[in-house]
């Protein structure tokens, strides 16, 4: 495929707001997974919040769509200089030339949550706009009047791969000439649903996940949004790109993973081929790996079937905790500071790696200059999606 | 401009049955007259599957079915699914169990509650291994997904199903939800085809007035479910006409549909 550049992105979960806190986070060790303390919860669990979401409402012509879900896109966007950035684009390519791709899982469920708990005489709030806060599509259309843009836009909503999702959809419109540059993004936000529904599926961990781990025990459940802008290359660029992209299906089970990952390699295969590489290409996975058992027995499977046991692999859940729709930009965003800095994160607080599963994980994280890093994301249906940055040339 | 064609098409609504039905309807000078919907039973599942199955996973799946019946390679298709609030059904039930002392969210309704629940069972029930994705787009859910599907099969040039569908909301969410009945279309797109219905050319489109139907109870159908704003295009493959129809599809933006009979 013709790659993209990614001119500009950005990011914010746990970490911190902006690209700055995530790749300090990365390159220091020091993991934004904190004991649960989200209002009305009382699991015992850790969590990847987001400081003060409360206290940002949405202002303006923009109130309207209030909700955690979309103030955390908000308080993305405002990071590195991206509405500038936005904004010059705009003069390139004009408003309606520039597509949203946007990638959420839950979107603002939140609210209806809360609608629910407050009903009234058994009714639901007058109050509650469940179209500019719950539905699937008031992420793409917030970010869409955000950023003042009038052209294509799209809410891909599968599961935990949605927001790589996003970079395929993207590359296709602007090969298809629908659109001549991509906002790509993903946000999901804390909720009760994905908090007691993977508790009631025995997914959360009762302590930091440790991805790959011997004694791994499950999930933590973050939030985070991230944006990138997408363009067809110009001569004499210097920015990263997306240089491969594979999606495919389990058609195995709706929330248990191929034992031997069939689907992830079939994606991971495809994206290979998408950028004329061969294994030996790739300098570093980012894994989806979200320290479940069977999650990670699978795409150790699918990752040492196609790879073998060098690659140099690690998860950055334990950074962040698994921010579902959200997590295919936070790790895509995270291979491209990889890529800029030469850094090999660390699978953060994994101990000893389970003895079944064979990827070379980086227990301790490395330095060298990296050429190509291959990002994963797989989720619930058996939704599976891989994405190749290539380095800045 | 995009131009894809349509090979097959799957319906169900109350009163229709199969494309069939729908075909026969359009095509004649009556004017719709509602029904019973149709027992959804999709066969593509096996029991245990489909026992954990609700009501909008079998209308998505049963329209898919419809459209793909006679079709040996399932396994090699895309798929887009498209639906304006998912499966209001379970986010119903989530919720009110979420406000529940203990919190007994049911695992088998939180691994149904994503929005791409559809497309995973479909995919399980063809054996499709190829990429899937699963869009909302309120009103434009229809315009969203073809748009989407259209654009997979130009450039991946692979056939692509697409399934856009609804289910009216569950008691307390229906003040709040346009959705007053159930419709499920699906449609194989492919860049090029030797068997196809109609030629679409597909373009986005600032303003405009979106197409409607001319017969009363059929416009008000096409108003019901934002899968049902897919009827003009339904009727003009139908009469086997050309059509120049306007879908609608984002705040400010419609899609074209420049349909062509083959």
């Amino acid at each position: 495929m013709t790659p993209l550049s990614i001119t500009h992105f950005t990011l914010t979960n746990a970490l911190g707001c902006g690209n700055a806190a995530s790749l300090e986070a990365l390159r220091t060790g020091r993991s934004g997974l904190q004991p649960c303390d989200l209002e009305n919860v009382d699991l015992s669990t850790w969590i990847g919040r987001v400081a003060g979401l409360e206290d940002m409402p949405l202002a303006g012509k923009l109130s309207a769509y209030d909700c955690r879900n979309n103030r955390l896109a908000q308080l993305a966007l405002q990071q590195d200089e991206f509405l500038p950035a936005v904004k010059q684009a705009v003069e390139r390519y004009g408003s309606d030339r520039i597509g949203v791709f946007m990638g959420t899982s839950t979107s603002g469920i939140a609210t209806t949550e809360t609608a629910y708990r407050t009903r009234d005489k058994g009714a639901l709030p007058a109050e509650f706009t469940p179209r500019y806060t719950h539905n699937i599509a008031s992420s793409s259309h917030f970010v869409r009047d955000c950023l003042g843009l009038n052209g294509t836009a799209i809410a891909i909503s599968t599961a935990c791969s949605s927001s790589a999702k996003v970079f395929a959809a993207a590359y296709r419109y602007i090969t298809a000439g629908v659109c001549d540059a991509a906002i790509v993004g993903g946000v999901d936000s804390l909720c009760l649903t994905t908090l007691y529904g993977f508790n009631a599926l025995d997914l959360v961990s009762t302590e930091p996940c440790r991805p790959w781990d011997a004694q791994r025990n499950g999930i933590n459940i973050g939030e985070g949004a991230g944006f990138a802008i997408l363009e067809k290359p110009q001569d004499g660029d210097s920015y990263p790109s997306l240089i491969g992209y594979g999606e495919s299906s389990d058609a195995h089970h709706m929330s248990t993973p191929h034992p031997e990952g069939a689907g992830a390699r079939h994606a991971m295969q495809q994206a290979l081929e998408r950028a004329a590489l061969e294994i030996g290409d790739i300098d570093y996975i980012n894994l989806h790996g979200t320290a479940t058992r069977s999650n990670d027995a699978s795409e150790d499977s699918a990752v040492c079937g196609l790879f073998g046991d060098q690659t140099p692999c690690s998860s950055t859940k334990g950074f962040t905790g698994h921010t579902l729709g959200a997590a295919g930009i936070t790790e895509a965003i995270f291979a491209l500071l990889c890529l800029q800095d030469g850094l090999l994160p660390q699978n953060l607080q994994t101990e000893q790696q389970d003895d079944s599963l064979g990827a070379n994980i980086l227990l301790d994280q490395g330095r060298r200059e990296l050429r190509h890093v291959l990002s994963n994301s797989f989720g619930f249906g058996g939704n599976n999606c891989s994405l190749i940055f290539g380095a800045a040339a | 401009m995009i131009s894809v064609t349509i090979e097959k098409i799957g319906l169900v609504a109350q009163g229709i049955n199969n494309w069939q039905e729908a075909t026969a309807l359009l095509q004649s000078e009556t004017d719709y007259q509602g029904g019973e919907l149709p027992l959804l039973k999709p066969s593509m599942l096996k029991p245990n599957e489909r026992r954990r199955t609700t009501r909008t996973i079998k209308i998505a799946l049963q329209a898919a079915e419809e459209a793909l019946q006679d079709l040996d390679n399932n396994e090699s298709l895309a798929s887009v699914f498209s639906s304006s609030e998912g499966d209001l059904d379970i986010i119903d039930q989530i919720c009110l169990a979420l406000t529940e002392v203990g919190r007994p969210v049911s695992p088998t309704q939180f691994h149904n509650s994503v929005h791409n629940a559809p497309a995973g069972y479909w995919s399980i029930g063809a054996g499709s291994r190829q990429g899937s994705s699963s869009l909302g787009g309120l009103d434009g859910s229809f315009a969203t997904g073809l748009l989407e599907a259209a654009v997979q099969s130009v450039v991946e040039q692979i056939p692509v199903l697409l399934v856009c569908y609804d289910q009216p909301p569950p008691e307390l969410l229906q003040p709040f939800m346009p959705i007053d009945e159930p419709f499920s279309i699906a449609m194989l797109l492919n860049a090029e085809s030797d068997a196809s219905m109609a030629r679409l050319n597909l373009s986005t489109l600032p303003h405009g007035t979106e197409s409607r139907l001319s017969k009363p109870a059929l416009e008000t159908l096409r108003l019901s479910a934002p899968s049902a704003r897919s009827l003009p295009i339904l009727e003009a493959i139908a009469q086997n006409r050309s059509a120049s129809i306007t879908l609608p599809y984002l705040p400010g933006l419609n899609l074209q549909a420049e349909l062509q009979p083959c």
